[in-house]
């Protein structure tokens, strides 16, 4: 089991590098940089002042090198400047550089670099924001892990049943409406005074400090509903399947109570095929927390994102990039190691 | 709850009738079924797939599925009517006093569940004991079923055990509550022969030991003489004859029952001088059930104007023997078989393929999650070396596991031999994979599968199928050619030429396996594998299938290797044998060679295991302890040494620590054995008739 995570950790870091990279490359590409110079510098800039704005910040370098020193792996660039200034990747904007410098500044050595719009360490934004949205998503998949489950579960077990069918019907509703629908209807619905049920408010912005029920129940079953249609269908699939297997025939003819051979016996089998794809649906609620946090005006994750791409910050786009590869392939991981557990054919070989 | 003492009959079926409903009809599955099982009587049902046994069992289990509903009759279970119970009711009956044994045992075990919580939640439910009683009960039932090291058993997971192991312990699951009624279902069709053998040994011993009556579903009419002592014979949803063991099978009083006897190939029957006599035409489906005797259409006492006039019901012909039949008391029961056309055994010819040192290994990784650094040899195939003649049929046999397959594999050039060569006229085809040989190579070599229903192809017409064969061994200049010569296969194989126009699932499994046939023929192949070609058809099709590649063969002078599990079927159409075991060729001689002794004692065991549906042949009994070794692990020396029962008289030591070297006895007759000349003599034949 050790050489298993193992494995799978480095298989997860070289394919963290792949990605990174071609983010990487993607936002250093010629037309952002130059946005980025004619955006701190001067609007302005004749061409020839953006290239020379460039070659002294050290973007003038090959794109390898720069990946390099953005990891922390090379060193980064000192280049004096043809206006005569010294600059260093290293070196704090404005700060001298001298023998204090650390020669290495990458993400590896935990500096992110600075946002150029929010003129704070990357890291630091990453951080907060991160936290704010790990609650949202915590608050979700509360929600909709049970409730999918759930309502998989009691579709399945009776194949073709009016609950099943209800069930059905329901899911298939919830994982057809896209976030920007159902969060639209629902704010129109709860929190306008239109319909007389004004129950909850249509923005998240004060739940990022006090959560209640009032302020941040409209973004998490946004989310949750979405995401809940789709892993109830995959559940319902798979309980159906295991409600026909003739184990379970087995226990029905032992005499096992039908509540027991629902808990007892389908369940567990039932669950090992939508546990991956609940754990792939994770990194996919990511693009619903994007939608949902600009909705809602929820300033976390998601909304850093939308913010840092449409202001051309790149080293925070980075940032944002960097930690969602690993959410991704950490869901990834988890879900391998949960498999395992779940199936003992594969437990014990 | 209790178990009232009843000392009436455990089970009265009386006028049984069960339907499934689908959107467009009706469909009756069992009419008018009866059947009444004493206290520790064994009462077998026997017929074909889809003759409604298995509906039957479910049905007295009340447990017939969302379309399945019990139309008619009652179901006395020691006197309690079943049909009225409450679902309370049923539960508490299923498990403690009826229980149920099933065809796939893997399947019927719950896979994420560790075997002891399966058997300890039996008494838990019914009796309400501890956890501490359960497992002691289960400890105790495992010891039972002769498993070894039930502590382990109890922790392990289905998917460690074996087949055999697995069965066992599906019985153990039956037995915890020690029920009144046991149900089996098929419940040894998915095991090897001498699994199968040891199987029954046990279902039978535990029955006498817990007293428990048991209702025995099987196709197999040998293992039903075993096991059973009355016998009920279905055909399409009725049961048509009903009686003793003996009765029934000496004097047979419906024309159903004598013809499936007459399909099957007993000792005696021989391809040439007594061949099997097939039955005519198809099973009925439900739907089309013809009016009056449901067999009429394909009985050859049929007789117009009275057998297709309405309901037959049963009648007693004395002596606890009743059957479904009017004209039981016309026919001469006793007139012998019309022999059928005999035909002269034609005589092998020159030497097409040869097996030199043949070996095939294959290195696995040692376990599957964490592949890379260990890796293991499996030796599939050790130093096969044998000669097929034209128009010769040489038969392999062996259970799962042996490298029958893996053999058949590298003749095809799916696989390429580790080392030694095959020569197909000479030329070595061992080491070209089938991509590089050559089309006439690959037209020559060809395969009639398992499983007819999994390899046609199911979107594209049959015509089609056997004419992409034909292009492919570039056989005729155009569609035209081509279409001509498809037509001329379906009469080979005796198929009605509309069936080129139709799609697979329209044709039934025989139908199937003929397609199968033509499209190995399709290149006039000289060699042609068999692989199990019949094992998953109907008793009645299989004579009518081994015929036709009988009879093809003889047209052609084809090289037939026929890989079979099952010796009756292989004594009856084979000419030579070959016995293997964990990849050894164990024994090869000509078929009245290998089936008379001296025998090798796997040989010997094999005889023993199969079960033959003649009252009057006396077999010498003979179990096996233990499963196959598995081909990665397999035991030093001898690969028999495991489970041999002769091993005391050839020396312990000897077997366990040398590979015995391949003996030639009379005429060719080879033995891997470390017996001497002596042992082999003393060896009593396994099968004798007994004297009329």
């Amino acid at each position: 089991m050790g050489l298993f995570i193992l494995r799978r950790l480095g298989l997860m870091i070289l394919t963290a590098l792949c990605l990174t990279f071609i983010v990487f490359w993607l936002t250093n590409l010629l037309p952002n940089l130059e946005k980025l110079a004619k955006t701190q510098g001067n609007a302005r800039m004749s061409d020839e002042a953006v290239v020379s704005w460039l070659e002294n910040r050290g973007y003038g370098q090959p794109t390898l090198i720069k990946y390099g020193e953005w990891l922390g792996v090379l060193p980064g660039y000192v280049i004096e400047g043809q206006d005569g200034t010294v600059r260093a990747r290293c070196a704090p904007i404005g700060a001298e550089v001298d023998d204090t410098t650390p020669a290495f500044c990458g993400v590896l050595q935990g500096d992110w670099g600075q946002s150029t719009v929010f003129r704070n360490p990357v890291s630091e934004i990453i951080a907060t924001r991160l936290g704010l949205t790990g609650k949202l998503m915590g608050f979700v998949l509360l929600l909709m892990i049970p409730g999918a489950l759930i309502i998989g579960v009691l579709a399945g077990m009776r194949e073709g049943s009016r609950l099943d069918r209800g069930l059905s019907t329901v899911s298939i509703m919830s994982t057809a409406t896209p976030e920007y629908v159902s969060g639209v209807v629902l704010i129109a619905v709860f929190a306008t005074p239109t319909f007389g049920m004004q129950f909850f408010k249509g923005t998240a912005t004060s739940a990022m400090e006090n959560a209640t029920f009032e302020n941040f129940l409209l973004p998490v079953v946004t989310i949750a509903l979405y995401g809940m249609g789709y892993i109830a269908r995959m559940t319902r699939a798979s309980m159906t399947e295991v409600m026909t297997a003739q184990y379970v025939r087995t226990a029905r003819l032992k005499g096992v109570s039908f509540t027991n051979i629902v808990m007892k016996h389908a369940l567990r089998n039932a669950l090992i095929a939508p546990f991956t794809v609940i754990m792939l649906q994770v990194p996919w609620l990511l693009n619903g927390v994007v939608i949902v946090e600009t909705l809602f005006n929820y300033k976390g994750f998601g909304w850093t994102l939308v913010q840092a791409a449409s202001n051309n910050d790149i080293e925070l786009l980075l940032g944002v990039s960097v930690v969602s590869v690993f959410v991704v392939l950490f869901t990834q991981l988890i879900s391998d190691i949960g498999y395992v557990f779940l199936n003992p054919r594969i437990r014990i070989s | 709850m209790d178990k009232a003492p009843y000392d009436g009959p455990i089970l009265e079926i009386d006028r049984l009738s069960i339907s499934f409903f689908t959107r467009l009809r009706e469909i009756p599955a069992v009419m008018n079924f009866s059947a009444s099982l004493q206290p520790g009587e064994a009462l077998g049902i026997v017929g074909e797939s889809g003759c409604g046994k298995s509906t039957v069992a479910l049905g007295v289990m009340q447990d017939l599925g969302v379309n399945g509903r019990i139309v008619g009759g009652s179901i006395k279970f020691k006197g309690r009517e079943m049909n009225t119970m409450t679902r309370e009711e049923l539960r508490d009956i299923r498990g403690s006093e009826i229980a149920m044994i099933y065809q796939e045992p893997m399947a019927s075990l719950n896979p994420a569940m560790r075997i002891g919580k399966q058997l300890m939640e039996v008494p838990m439910i019914h009796e309400g004991v501890s956890k501490e009683d359960a497992y002691a009960r289960a400890l105790e039932v495992v010891t039972d079923v002769k498993l070894p090291d039930p502590e382990r058993m109890l922790n392990s997971f289905p998917h460690q055990l074996s087949g055999g192991q697995q069965q066992r312990i599906v019985i153990a699951m039956a037995l915890m509550s020690k029920p009144s009624l046991l149900i089996l279902d098929e419940p040894t069709t998915a095991l090897d022969v001498t699994v199968e053998a040891a199987v029954v040994e046990l279902v039978k011993d535990l029955g006498k030991k817990y007293g428990t009556s048991m209702l025995f579903i099987s196709h197999n009419l040998g293992l039903v003489l075993e096991t059973c002592d009355r016998i009920c014979v279905m055909y399409s949803g009725e049961a048509v004859e009903r009686g003793t063991i003996e009765g029934v099978f000496d004097e047979m009083r419906h024309p159903y029952t004598q013809a499936l006897f007459r399909s099957i190939p007993l000792p005696g029957a021989d391809k040439n001088a007594r061949p099997l006599v097939a039955i005519p035409g198809n099973f009925p489906l439900p739907h089309e059930r013809p009016t009056g005797c449901n067999f009429g259409p394909r009985c050859d006492y049929f007789e117009a104007g009275r057998c297709d006039q309405g309901h037959i019901f049963m009648e007693d012909t004395g002596f606890d023997h009743e059957t479904r039949c009017l004209r039981h008391a016309e026919i001469d029961w006793n007139a012998p078989l019309v022999a059928g056309a005999q035909t002269e055994k034609p005589a092998p010819g020159r030497v097409v393929l040869k097996m030199d040192n043949l070996k095939k290994y294959y290195e696995v990784a040692a376990s599957a999650l964490f592949s890379g650094g260990s890796t293991k040899v499996v030796k599939a195939n050790e130093t096969l070396t044998f000669e097929a003649r034209e128009s010769e049929t040489l038969a392999i046999v062996g259970e799962s596991g042996c490298g029958k397959s893996t053999f058949a594999k590298v003749l095809m050039g799916l696989e390429t031999a580790t080392s030694g060569e095959i020569l197909l006229d000479n030329k070595s085809i061992g080491d070209i994979p089938i991509e590089k040989r050559d089309t006439k190579t690959i037209a020559d070599v060809q395969m009639v599968f398992q499983n007819p229903f999994d390899t046609l192809n199911p979107s594209m017409t049959v015509g089609r199928q056997i004419m992409r064969a034909l292009e492919i061994f570039k056989i005729g200049k155009n569609d035209g050619e081509r279409r001509a010569r498809m037509l001329d296969l379906l009469d080979l194989v005796k198929l009605p030429r509309e069936f080129a126009g139709r799609m697979p699932r329209q044709l039934s499994g025989g139908q199937k396996q003929r397609v199968g046939i033509a499209r190995a023929f399709a290149g006039d192949a000289r060699i042609v594998v068999a692989d199990e070609p019949v094992s998953a058809l109907d008793v009645s099709v299989q004579a009518a299938v081994t015929d036709l590649l009988m009879e093809i063969q003889r047209e052609h002078k084809t090289t037939l290797l026929f890989i079979s599990h099952d010796l009756s079927i292989v004594r009856y159409l084979s000419d030579r044998v070959m016995v293997m075991y964990l990849g050894h060729v164990v024994e090869m001689g000509t078929t009245d060679q290998v089936f008379s002794p001296p025998y090798h004692p796997y040989t010997e065991a094999l005889l023993s295991a199969v079960p033959i549906a003649d009252t009057k042949v006396k077999k010498k009994h003979i179990v096996l302890e233990g499963d196959i070794p598995s081909a990665m692990n397999p035991p030093p020396g001898c690969p028999f040494q495991t489970r041999c029962n002769w091993k005391d008289k050839a020396g312990r030591t000897k077997c366990e620590t040398e590979v015995p070297v391949v003996r030639t006895l009379a005429n060719g007759h080879q033995i891997k054995c470390h017996l001497t000349d002596a042992d082999m003599a003393e060896m009593e034949p396994v099968i004798q008739m007994a004297a009329e």
